[in-house]
């Protein structure tokens, strides 16, 4: 009996010391367990941003990664159900070595994950999904989202209409019927509400998501004639919804707001006529005057062309964000250890305050795990360059003026705003 | 303006229901002659939508006038459809022909996936459209509101057409009879010395060719992504079941019951909109078990 426990307590300290050696010797290869859409209709976002990821992690690897150390991309699809999705994610983050994870795309997968990879002590970057709930509602240790959140996204929405076309007097939206289309109508009313309290809304629409046919919501609109419409939709729903609107007259009616349309302008081609509002979810825009210059960006952008015969979305900004806010950290922080391999810990210390830059404006991390990435606005116009409509009048909104502060929740927040802030300084003219 | 609702209201809901109805009307064909319901036709959708756009979008650059581009519509979803339809019956369920009902549904669903994954590996995942055959037929107004010709006068004429043809061709043809008999009873029409395997065969093809031709009519109004065959297959469900398995005229009568109720349901109570298919449903149900038409007792399903 007494040898038994001997044995077992020498057993656990060979363990525990064998354990803090592999956390501070160089391992061979860093795991990036990685999540992203393969499958059903989110994968018009998350397939882009798949190749976008691959194409970045070879280029880094092949430049040396991490001071000599590899990264090592596994792919989790999110397309197929929460059950398998959350079962699979344990199981890469229970894997023994080196390793992070980057996911997920879907709100519901982000809430569902951050507790785990907190009771699992490894670092999770959120890398796509917008619900700015996840971070407010609780503080987490080894939870980051390196890109903007909701919040930022429709505030900024607002001040661009509000500064585009500041007199109207009716709104109606049309939302996609799931987490995002909800709170984000949630966050847009209330910062309206609070900039401009006589605005009347005469329609909320919630076609169901994945919606083949919006004529019954245009019908509708038309008969309404809305001064302002809006919608976040994104994705073929989105597509099928401007389809419809522009063939039936609805754009020369009212002024549209569609803040996720970045993704699909390519693809719509003449369906958006010029003068509708668009926003970038964040800030990469591939026409960017101020980035046309930049090396990494162009030719980044050009890569991507080449390859997937598209301009990079969104998503794809989002995810070079992501992988370079984890490799960025790794190397601040193994310079900060003048060389020894840091542990997770230090690791999610050293992101918490890094500065980073994906392939647009620096970005900066808030103690709350949350990303300070500003917003890019504008209003589409013909462009004899392209078959499909460019985005000029371009506003850069800062992340400080329409993020809710630390510690504070947004949908609170977000109704003390006062109309002062539509003539804020901060906001900023981008090319002419 | 409570007149002009319901006109408005009444014209959303027939053309929703006129594309509905052209869907459920080869799940419900099929369902009759072979007792089982093809989960594989949301594909056969897909297929006939994704199809047609890579025809109309191959043939842009040529300028074709409206009537070829209309006419290749039908063709390429008469190919498309009725090959994988005949390929689904000779290559999958024929060879299940007398197992488990359950074991059948389960062999389609099978094939629904491996087809959705094909369908992945053809086109990828970038959103397909072809909007340039609706803008060319123009638009129309109504009370001040426009609509467009497309969906207002060309799919519901085609739907009508459909049932039309179909139902001739059930009652005057010998094929249409002879399939009439199997569904009525199989061992019988074997026995009167129908071939019911080539009747078979020949449903799945019709089938698959009104499945294939729903989805190169919606192509022009609505985006294809992968994962739509699934939305579109779950809807049609309500309306061959609220008809009665089988029944074509119970399919247009719950075709155009939903499309009005979802339609009304989207100007009075948003929020009810994407229930209303199943409300339906249950409606019906609750008072006719076998949904409006019911023919024999002896369903499997």
């Amino acid at each position: 009996m007494n040898a038994l426990t001997r044995m077992l307590g020498l057993g656990s300290v060979l363990l525990a010391l064998s354990m803090s050696s592999v956390a501070q010797t160089r391992p061979a290869e860093i795991k990036l367990g990685m999540s992203t859409f393969m499958t059903g209709s989110a994968s018009v976002l998350g397939a882009p941003a798949k190749v976008a990821a691959d194409m970045w992690i070879e280029e880094f690897n092949a430049a040396g990664g991490v001071d000599g150390v590899k990264l090592k991309p596994t792919w989790i699809d999110e397309g197929q159900g929460a059950e398998k999705f959350l079962s699979e994610y344990r199981r890469l983050a229970q894997e023994p070595g080196e390793k992070m994870m980057l996911s997920a795309i879907s709100s519901g997968y982000c809430n569902a994950l951050a507790p785990v990879a907190e009771d699992l002590k490894v670092i999770n970057i959120l890398w796509e999904c917008s619900t700015e709930k996840v971070l407010e509602e609780r503080r987490y240790k080894y939870v980051f989202r390196t890109g903007p959140n909701g919040t930022m996204e429709m505030v900024a929405a607002v001040l661009h209409l509000l500064r585009t076309k500041p007199d109207f007097k009716t709104l109606a939206v049309v939302n996609q019927d799931y987490a995002w289309g909800r709170d984000s109508w949630e966050i847009f009313r209330n910062t309206l509400l609070a900039l401009k309290p006589d605005v009347k809304i005469v329609a909320e629409l919630f076609p169901k998501f994945g919606a083949p046919d919006f004529s019954t919501e245009v019908t509708r609109l038309q008969a309404l004639r809305p001064d302002v419409v809006l919608s976040t939709a994104w994705g073929g729903d989105l597509d099928t919804f401007l389809r419809q609107a522009s063939q039936r007259g609805l754009l020369k009616n009212s002024q549209f707001v569609l803040p996720l349309a970045d993704s699909s302008l390519e693809r719509l081609g003449d369906a958006v006529p010029p003068g509708v509002i668009v926003g970038f979810v964040g800030d990469g825009y591939f026409a960017d005057p101020d980035f046309k210059a930049d090396p990494e960006t162009s030719a980044f952008v050009q890569k991507f062309k080449q390859r997937t015969g598209a301009y990079p979305n969104f998503a794809v900004y989002h995810m070079i964000q992501a992988l370079k806010a984890a490799t960025g950290a790794y190397k601040k922080a193994l310079a900060q250890n003048k060389g020894k391999w840091p542990t997770t810990d230090e690791l999610a210390s050293t992101l918490r305050t890094l500065e980073y830059r994906g392939l647009s404006r620096p970005i900066r991390m808030r103690e709350d795990g949350q990303a300070l990435q500003g917003q890019l606005y504008g209003v589409t116009r013909k462009d004899p360059s392209q078959s499909f409509p460019v985005v000029g009048a371009l506003s850069f909104y800062p992340a400080q003026i329409v993020a809710a502060p630390v510690g504070q929740k947004s949908a609170e927040w977000v109704k003390t705003l006062k109309p002062e802030l539509l003539k804020s300084a901060e906001i900023q003219r981008v090319g002419n | 303006m409570d007149f002009n609702l319901f006109l408005l209201a009444g014209v959303d809901g027939l053309s929703y229901a006129s594309l509905l109805f052209l869907i459920s009307l080869g799940l419900t064909l099929i369902c009759g002659v072979f007792g089982v319901i093809n989960v594989a036709h949301g594909s056969l959708y897909a297929f006939g939508g994704y199809s047609a756009a890579t025809l109309l979008t191959w043939m842009a650059p040529h300028s074709p006038s409206t009537w070829i581009m209309v006419a290749s519509l039908f063709v390429s979803a008469a190919v498309v459809g009725g090959l994988l339809g005949v390929f689904l019956e000779r290559g999958l369920l024929r060879h299940f022909r007398d197992r488990d009902p359950v074991l059948q549904l389960l062999v389609t669903f099978a094939a629904f996936m491996v087809l959705e994954d094909l369908q992945r590996m053809i086109w990828g995942a970038t959103p397909v459209n072809a909007a340039d055959l609706a803008g060319r037929m123009g638009t129309s107004d109504l009370v001040g509101v426009t609509f467009m010709n497309y969906q207002l006068m060309f799919v519901p004429g085609v739907a009508l057409t459909a049932y039309a043809a179909l139902q001739f061709l059930l009652r005057h043809s010998i094929a249409g009879r002879q399939i009439v008999a199997v569904i009525h009873n199989r061992e019988v029409a074997t026995a009167l010395g129908i071939n019911a395997a080539r009747v078979g065969t020949l449903t799945f093809a019709l089938g698959g060719a009104l499945g294939a031709l729903g989805g190169a009519l919606s192509i022009p109004m609505t985006t294809f992504v992968p994962g739509l065959g699934a939305e579109m297959i779950v809807t049609s469900f309500a309306v061959i079941a609220t008809a009665g398995l089988g029944q074509i005229t119970g399919a247009l009568l719950a075709a155009v019951l939903i499309g009005l109720a979802r339609a009304m349901a989207v100007y009075t109570l948003p929020e009810l909109e994407v229930v209303m298919p199943y409300l339906i449903m249950v409606l019906v149900l609750l008072f006719r078990p076998h949904g409006f038409f019911s023919a024999t007792a002896a369903r499997r399903i």
